[in-house]
């Protein structure tokens, strides 16, 4: 299907630009380390592991809002967006390959910030591992959107975060409870619920962001 | 008065003003006093239908959103950005009575505990962001498909979050915790609905004068414009 | 082809376009000059589908596939190659014999050499030739070029004025342009925005 060959076309285009700019990878992992140094400062003695999951999460959100304002800054050099745009596929096809590298890193960064959190602070199980794989999903299909949104006015470094954050907090109770909860299948239900329908309507809006009439 | 007149603005703000009055009267003076929680229980005849006002507001502010990306015509961002103005206030004020309730019946400013309350925080957050969304672009298409497809995402949120926060209740007081008072008696349920009508109308008259207000300023702002 | 009426194009309170007329017939050669801030680039932005007028009328028949636009930026990725680019390009366009299409493009534009390096090591007039490829890439049956010859060398205008003359005619092109003398010859249509 060429809608498929679309999006890997996009995604692979995506690495590798950011592959080769460099710098948000190591960016990203370089702030979930120095963030979970910094909680073990902040955390006061005899504090549960449960707060060490809480703010795992913080860590994990604020380092997805460190990639995601990135995300769209290639198509905007150089105006390459309205190149994309004018191309004879999908728009949404666009977001979809955006999305998927965007999550790329995000998991990247993680493989190197869920060990150290473990060796850190506390284990994580196969369920709490799981709520990081949807959450992310759910983070970066919203993201996506919204930094698309956010790049065409102005203060979008800014406006990302708010944005971001409100529509965060199902994600945050979703991934706390898949790692703190003896009945953890509810909170993965509660993300996979939440990627289903936002990934679906972040997909079905993205052309309605990028463009300014049907055509 | 005919009918006509009813539903022109000023007709409608007559009436309203009317049901505002009957119904404060009815909460604060006419209707019994509840057993258990006593007079705090009152401002529950103004909270509940100010909070059911802005999600129907937002819902408003969604449709008319839908409106816009599905039809095309302009008028419908307008439309849903003074009915997500609305909302947003009346979200503002269901969070202000919803304070002044938990202050009166349980003796603090704010409970993490109530979900409804944090809903509506979560929501006026969200909703909050709108309007930076919206300084942010400059008027046009862009700004307006994109602030339809943020309040799309606004309604889509209110059911998702309300499970979250209910899961997250879970997660620091596992006992079960209905909020469910005693059932309401016929007059109190009867208070209620003409509380519930009046402020759903004053929010649906607002949004008559803040609609016209702005278009009454989009129209100055044409004719300066073709002035030599 | 491209049929406009009255166009106007309002960004919040700036009027940009006003009161457009344009007829282009399939074949045709519309030149567009004006001054700076005249809305030349508005009005192909339009006519591309990139904007929508604010009011006018407007009919353009050509789709997606058909059409070729070539802005004021270079519209490519500074950290692919030239051939990386176009690949991409040449994907989301569906050009057949995709890999032979870009290879003699390349060559025609003087960057064949050059090909495997990233833009970002191009000079301007290059990265102009890059942006010209991408923008013929698909042979598209409507050409909208945002003054094409500006940051091209003189070496990169001979190929662009070759290539013009070669193709008008058979395409229906729409060029803004501040050197109308150059593009004389070859405009069937001139439009010029005040």
């Amino acid at each position: 299907m060429t809608y498929l060959a679309d999006v890997a076309a996009l995604t692979r285009k995506d690495l590798r630009v950011e592959l080769r700019a460099g710098d948000t990878l190591p960016a990203m992992l370089l702030f979930v380390l120095s963030t979970l140094v910094v909680f073990h400062f902040a955390l006061p003695e005899g504090t549960g592991d449960d707060a060490a999951y809480g703010l795992l999460w913080v860590a994990i959100v604020f380092a997805a809002l460190l990639g995601l304002a990135r995300a769209w800054v290639p198509e905007q050099e150089h105006g390459v967006l309205d190149a994309l745009v004018l191309a004879p596929s999908d728009r949404s096809a666009i977001w979809l390959g955006k999305t998927l590298a965007t999550l790329a890193f995000l998991a990247a960064a993680q493989v190197v910030a869920l060990p150290a959190f473990i060796l850190f602070f506390a284990p994580l199980d196969l369920t709490a591992i799981a709520g990081v794989l949807l959450a992310d999903i759910g983070i970066c299909a919203v993201g996506s959107l919204m930094a698309a949104m956010a790049s065409a006015g102005r203060s979008r470094e800014l406006l990302l975060p708010l944005l971001v954050l409100p529509l965060a907090i199902p994600l945050i109770v979703g991934g706390v409870g898949a790692a703190i909860s003896p009945e953890s299948e509810r909170y993965l239900l509660l993300l996979a619920l939440y990627d289903g329908v936002f990934a679906v309507l972040s997909w079905a809006s993205f052309e309605y962001v990028v463009t300014e009439h049907s055509s | 008065m005919s009918t006509s007149a009813i539903r022109s603005v000023p007709g409608l703000a007559l009436l309203t003003a009317g049901l505002m009055g009957s119904a404060l009267v009815l909460a604060l003076i006419v209707v019994p006093e509840d057993a258990d929680q006593g007079i705090s229980q009152r401002i529950f005849y103004i909270h509940v239908p100010i909070a059911l006002t802005a999600y129907f507001c937002f819902g408003l502010g969604a449709w008319k959103a839908l409106l816009l990306l599905w039809r095309g015509e302009e008028r419908h961002d307008l439309e849903s950005y003074v009915a997500i103005h609305q909302g947003t206030i009346f979200g503002a004020l269901t969070l202000i009575t919803g304070s002044i309730w938990a202050k009166a019946s349980w003796g603090r400013w704010w409970l993490w505990s109530e979900d409804q309350l944090v809903l509506f925080l979560v929501l006026f957050l969200f909703y909050c962001a709108y309007f930076m969304l919206r300084f942010s672009l400059e008027d046009g298409p862009r700004r307006a498909r994109s602030s339809a497809v943020y309040a799309l995402f606004g309604v889509v949120l209110i059911p998702v979050s309300f499970l979250a926060i209910r899961l997250a209740e879970d997660l620091i007081h596992p006992t079960v915790f209905t909020r469910d008072g005693p059932q309401m008696s016929g007059s109190m349920f009867a208070t209620f609905c003409v509380a519930w009508g009046a402020v759903t109308l004053l929010a649906y008259v607002l949004y008559r004068v803040e609609l016209a207000g702005k278009r009454l300023d989009a129209d100055l702002r044409d004719l300066r414009e073709a002035l030599p | 082809m491209i049929r406009a009426r009255d166009l106007e194009k309002r960004y919040g309170r700036r009027r940009v376009l006003t009161g457009v007329d344009l007829a282009v017939p399939a074949g045709g050669f519309a030149v567009v000059t004006g001054p700076n801030g005249s809305g030349k680039t508005t009005l192909l932005r339009v006519l591309a589908g990139l904007a929508a007028p604010t009011r006018g009328e407007l009919e353009v028949h050509a789709d997606r596939a058909q059409l070729g636009y070539l802005a004021h930026e270079p519209l490519v990725y500074r950290e692919l190659t030239a051939l990386e680019n176009l690949d991409l390009f040449g994907r989301l366009y569906r050009v057949p014999e995709r890999r032979e299409r870009i290879g003699m493009l390349l060559e025609r534009f003087g960057l064949w050499d050059a090909r495997g390096s990233r833009v970002s090591t191009y000079s301007r007039g290059m990265t102009q030739r890059l942006a010209l490829c991408r923008a013929l890439l698909h042979d598209p049956a409507l050409l909208l070029l945002d003054e094409p010859y500006s940051s091209l060398d003189e070496e990169g205008a001979e190929l662009l004025d070759r290539e013009l003359a070669a193709l008008a005619g058979e395409r229906t092109f729409v060029v803004t342009t501040h050197d109308a003398p150059r593009l004389h010859r070859l405009a069937t249509v001139e439009v010029a925005l005040a």
